[in-house]
C-alpha cells in the first residue's frame, strides 16, 4: 500500500490548480505524482506480468512443435499451427464444445424461466404456506453441491441418464439463488403498476410477460450470464455422469486430454487455449452483466 | 380475482408493498403452478439427496458397494474420528488457510492499487480481472504445465532452476512438503479475478467525500485505508471471505488435475471433496462412507459460514 503522508500539505496547491484549469481533466486529490507515480506504474506492470505469466507460457507452448517445447519455454522461437489442429482432431474438442454449449444454453434458459416464475409467485402473489415455501427454497442455498452429488448420481443412474444431456442438465434447471434474485427485483416494482394492470383486466401471467419481465431485463441478463458460466464451468458433475467420449463437456474433455497426453504438454496447452477462448469472448461481450452477476451470484459461489 | 386484489389495497393506500393480509386461496393454484418447476427440481436434486445422504451416511456397504446395512448413526462419529477423514479435514483447513487470507489480501491490494486516477488503468483492471474467465480445468492445466518437473515450463528455465532446484527434482507437485502450497498458488491465481472484480465494485461505491474529508483532517494513505476503505468495504469483504472459504472447502478440480490427492502415501492434497469423489480415494466404492463424508462437509461448511457471519458480520457497518 503506497502511502501519501504529505497529502494534507499538498492539498491547497492542488485545489488551486484545479480552479485554474477546469477544462483539463480534473486531478483527484490523492492522485500520485512524480516518483510515486512511476513507482505505482512499475508495481502495476510487475504484478500484471506475474498474473499473465501462466497464460503467456501456455500460449507460447501451444504454438510450438513437439521437439521445441521443452527448450526455452519462455521464448516463442518456433511457430506452428499443427498442434492446434491435432489437438482439435485428436481431442474431439469440437464435440466437447458443442456438448457444453447445448447443456449451458438449456440450463441458462431453464434457470431464467423457472426463476422468473417462482420469483414472481413469491413477490407478487399471496397464498397460504408462502413463508414455509420460501424458507424451504432459501434452505437449499445452504446445501453445497458436493453434499448432494453422491445421491444425485444414483438418481440419474436409475433414470438411465448416464452419458446423456439430460443427465448433465436436469439437476440444474432451477436454482433458489435465481428465485431469490428475481423475487428481490420484482419486489421493487411499484404495487400501483400491478393494480393499474389489474384494473385494465390484465391477469398475472399477462402482467408478468408484458410489464414485469421487460422492466427487470438487466437483472435477468446478469442471472443468465451467471447461470451460463456456472453451467459451462461445472467440473465434478460431468466427470461423474459421463464416461463416453462423445458426451464429454469441455471441462471433462480437457481432463481426458490432459490425463491421456501427459508427455505432450503443447497438445494439452493448445486444447486449453481452445477451451478458454469461448468464455473469454462471452465475458468481453457481456462485461457489464459480469460485475452485477458476480456481486449477486457469489452468494452461491 | 383481480378486482378483489385491487379492493383489498384500497383501504390502505400508504401501505404500498406487500400489505399484510390474511392468506387467501384465490391465488393458490396459480402460485403452485408457478412454483412447481423450481420446487420439483430443488426437491428432487437438493432436498431429497441431502436427506437421503444423511440416511446413507449411517450405512456400511460391502466391498462392491451394492449390499449395505444400517450401522447406526455412531458411524458419523467413527467416520469423523477416522485417520483418513481427519487427514482430509486437516489438508482442507490448511488449504483454506493458504488460499483465503492471501487471496483476500491480494484482491484488496490490487483493487486499491488500481483504483487511483491513472492513465491506462483500464488495461490493468482488465488484466487483474482476466483470471475470472478461466474454468477450474483451464486454470489447473496452465499451472500443471508450469509446474511439471520434466516437461513443465519452470523446470526448463535455467535461472529459475538454479534458484529453486526442487522445481525439477522432485517437482513442487510431487514433493509432499510443497504439493499443497503449489496447488494453493494455482487456486489463488484462479480466484484473483473474482476477488478483484468484487472489491473494485465495492471501492467504487465508497463516496469520494469520505476520503477527501479524512485527508482534510490529516489522514495519510495508510490511515485512510484502515479507517475509511476497510470499514466501508466491510460487507463486500465478509461476502468474499465466505465465498472464498466455501470454495476452498469444495476444492476438487485442482486436486484432480494437479496431484490426484497425492503425493502418496501421505495423501498430502486429499481434500474432503476429493476424499468423497476422487478416483484414488480409499472410500471410492463405499456409498455409505461417501454420503457420510459429504454430510460432514455440509455440516462443517454450515458451521464455518455461521461463525464468520456472527464473528465478523456483527462488527460490520452496513450503511443506511
Amino acid at each position: 500500500m503506497a502511502t501519501e503522508p504529505s497529502t494534507a500539505a499538498r492539498r491547497p496547491k492542488q485545489a488551486n490548480a484545479h480552479a485554474l484549469s477546469p477544462a483539463r481533466a480534473r486531478r483527484h486529490f490523492d492522485q500520485p505524482v512524480g516518483w510515486r507515480l512511476a513507482a505505482r506504474y512499475a508495481l502495476l506492470v510487475a504484478i500484471s506480468a506475474i498474473v499473465l505469466f501462466p497464460v503467456y507460457t501456455t500460449v507460447v507452448a501451444a504454438f510450438k512443435p513437439g521437439d521445441k517445447v521443452f527448450r526455452n519455454p519462455l521464448v516463442p522461437d518456433a511457430f506452428t499451427l499443427d498442434v492446434f489442429s491435432s489437438a482439435w482432431s485428436s481431442g474431439n474438442l469440437a464435440q466437447y464444445l458443442l456438448n457444453s454449449l447445448i447443456v449451458a444454453v438449456v440450463v441458462t434458459t431453464a434457470q431464467v424461466v423457472t426463476s422468473v416464475l417462482s420469483g414472481y409467485a413469491f413477490a407478487l402473489l399471496d397464498f397460504p404456506g408462502k413463508n414455509v415455501c420460501f424458507a424451504l427454497f432459501v434452505a437449499t442455498l445452504l446445501v453445497p453441491l458436493e453434499a448432494t452429488l453422491v445421491v444425485n448420481f444414483d438418481t440419474i443412474d436409475s433414470l438411465g441418464w448416464i452419458n446423456t444431456y439430460q443427465g448433465l442438465a436436469v439437476p440444474f434447471l432451477a436454482t433458489a439463488f435465481g428465485t431469490f434474485l428475481v423475487r428481490q427485483v420484482f419486489m421493487t416494482l411499484p404495487r400501483d403498476l400491478r393494480d393499474a394492470a389489474a384494473i385494465d383486466g390484465v391477469g398475472h401471467l399477462g402482467f408478468l410477460r408484458h410489464v414485469a419481465v421487460p422492466l427487470v431485463r438487466p437483472t435477468l441478463g446478469a442471472l443468465a450470464l451467471f447461470s451460463f458460466l456456472s453451467s459451462w464451468n461445472q467440473y465434478l458433475w460431468p466427470n461423474l455422469v459421463i464416461n463416453e467420449d462423445d458426451r464429454n463437456t469441455v471441462q471433462s474433455g480437457l481432463r481426458l486430454l490432459s490425463k491421456s497426453n501427459l508427455d505432450e504438454p503443447n497438445l494439452v496447452m493448445a486444447g486449453t487455449v481452445i477451451a478458454a477462448i469461448p468464455i473469454a469472448v462471452v465475458l468481453i461481450v457481456f462485461q457489464r452483466q459480469l460485475v452485477r452477476g458476480l456481486t449477486a451470484g457469489a452468494v452461491k459461489g | 380475482m383481480t378486482a378483489v386484489a385491487v379492493e383489498s389495497h384500497a383501504p390502505r393506500p400508504g401501505d404500498v408493498r406487500r400489505p399484510r393480509r390474511s392468506p387467501r386461496w384465490a391465488e393458490f393454484p396459480l402460485a403452485m403452478g408457478m412454483l412447481a418447476p423450481s420446487a420439483v427440481i430443488l426437491g428432487v436434486f437438493i432436498l431429497y439427496p441431502l436427506g437421503r445422504a444423511v440416511w446413507l451416511g449411517q450405512q456400511r456397504c460391502n466391498t462392491f458397494g451394492d449390499v449395505c446395512r444400517s450401522n447406526g448413526f455412531d458411524q458419523y462419529v467413527d467416520l469423523f474420528r477416522s485417520v483418513e477423514f481427519q487427514n482430509a479435514l486437516v489438508v482442507t483447513a490448511k488449504f483454506a488457510l493458504l488460499t483465503v487470507p492471501l487471496g483476500l489480501a491480494l484482491g484488496v491490494g490490487l483493487a486499491v492499487l488500481a483504483d487511483k486516477y491513472l492513465r491506462g488503468l483500464g488495461v490493468f483492471r482488465a488484466i487483474f480481472s482476466s483470471t475470472v474467465a478461466t474454468s477450474v480445468a483451464v486454470a489447473s492445466l496452465m499451472w500443471l504445465f508450469l509446474l511439471q518437473p520434466s516437461v513443465g515450463a519452470l523446470a526448463n528455465v535455467d535461472f529459475f532452476n538454479a534458484l529453486f532446484p526442487s522445481v525439477k527434482d522432485p517437482g513442487w507437485l510431487q514433493d509432499p512438503g510443497t504439493a499443497l502450497t503449489a496447488v494453493a498458488m494455482s487456486s489463488v491465481w484462479a480466484n484473483l479475478g473474482f476477488t478483484f472484480i468484487l472489491v473494485t465494485a465495492g471501492l467504487q461505491s465508497i463516496p469520494k467525500d469520505l476520503h477527501e474529508a479524512a485527508a482534510v483532517d490529516g489522514a495519510g494513505g495508510v490511515r485512510r485505508f484502515w479507517s475509511v476503505t476497510v470499514p466501508m468495504l466491510g460487507p463486500t469483504l465478509l461476502f468474499v471471505l465466505i465465498v472464498l472459504t466455501t470454495r476452498a472447502f469444495q476444492t476438487y478440480g485442482e486436486i484432480d488435475l494437479l496431484t490426484d490427492g497425492g503425493p502418496k502415501p501421505q495423501d498430502s492434497t486429499t481434500t474432503i471433496t476429493y476424499f468423497v469423489y476422487g478416483q484414488n480415494s480409499p472410500i471410492r466404492s463405499d456409498p455409505g462412507l461417501q454420503a457420510g463424508s459429504a454430510v460432514l462437509l455440509f455440516v462443517i461448511l454450515l458451521a464455518l459460514s455461521a461463525l464468520q457471519l456472527r464473528g465478523i458480520g456483527r462488527r460490520i457497518h452496513y450503511g443506511d
